[in-house]
């Protein structure tokens, strides 16, 4: 079993080849989008990467989930994720931090929970399933 | 000016290696201004046959139903200019190929010489937003690419069959 330290050195390294930043930048509270710049075609790379980094397949849409942006009206009403959504978010991103979002759940702030961290604590929960 | 950035297939093996080359000819436009007295084949244009080469490739291995879009170039790195003249030699392999698109890894040689390499990574258009912007038209594999297709299904064809065509 890889340490969770371990886990970081190498997600901090894949993002760092994948989206061309300093290694300085990748904290674990790091916006994948906001902070490092990734557009959604990096999502897939990022993807690639990590299943050849970690020897482990990952599903579509199981790390960065597709449905809750398809603009749902169940889950999105007015720019603002509803509960539903919310209840969604949090079954399909067990790994994502939600505390903050959970306040003011607007739709442009999906985007943030996709941090360095989450895909740390994704990788862990993977490793320890598999 | 045809969008076409290769010649011809010399190896195709389905889902796995393609491999194409390209004649750089002195009669080509892009040599009478890059540059002026010094025919040097602009780099972004080794890429787009690279590109070609590699996305014929990964079109092919879902038999020419999604729509292969070239989203990065992860890494390219050359070693030396190519030349009005050279032949230059399009290698291509899937690293990794899944519903949403596909890495390549391409090195280019001019005879024996390796002077570029890049990975390249591709996306099947219809498996993220494409559907809703372009609709069921395939214009990705249409019109001057369609070419391309027949060069690649020849060049998949037995080896005898091909030798004798």
């Amino acid at each position: 079993m890889q340490s969770k330290e371990e886990i970081q050195r190498k997600v901090a390294a894949v993002l760092v080849d994948a989206l061309n930043v300093d290694e300085e930048e990748v904290t674990p509270e790091a916006r994948l989008q906001a902070d490092l710049g990734a557009e959604s075609i990096d999502f897939l790379d990022i993807v690639f990467r990590l299943e050849r980094e970690f020897g482990i397949k990952i599903p579509r849409g199981e790390l960065f989930p597709e449905s809750i942006f398809q603009g749902d009206p169940d889950f999105i009403k007015d720019g603002r994720v509803t509960p539903r959504g919310l209840a969604e978010l949090k079954a399909k991103m067990p790994f994502a931090d939600l505390s903050k979002f959970e306040k003011n759940p607007t739709l442009e702030g999906i985007s943030d929970l996709f941090t360095v961290d989450a895909i740390v604590n994704y990788i862990e929960n993977k490793l320890q399933a598999a | 000016m045809r969008w076409v950035w290769i010649d011809g297939f010399v190896e195709f093996e389905s889902g796995k290696s393609a491999t194409a080359v390209k004649n750089l000819s002195l009669a080509e436009d892009v040599f009478a201004e890059h540059f002026p007295g010094y025919p040097v084949m602009p780099a972004a244009l080794i890429l787009e046959g690279l590109a070609q080469t590699g996305g014929i490739l990964v079109g092919e291995a879902n038999e020419f139903r999604e729509k292969v879009v070239l989203a990065k170039i992860n890494h390219a790195k050359f070693y030396r200019e190519a030349f009005a003249g050279e032949r230059l030699i399009y290698a291509t392999r899937i690293e990794d190929l899944r519903e949403e698109g596909a890495l390549i890894a391409g090195t280019v040689h001019a005879g024996s010489e390796l002077i570029g390499e890049a990975q390249i990574f591709f996306a099947h258009l219809d498996q993220s937003r494409g559907k809703q912007l372009f609709g069921d038209h395939n214009f990705v594999f249409s019109g001057e690419l369609k070419y391309l297709l027949g060069l690649a299904r020849a060049a998949a064809k037995p080896a005898d069959a091909a030798s004798r065509a």
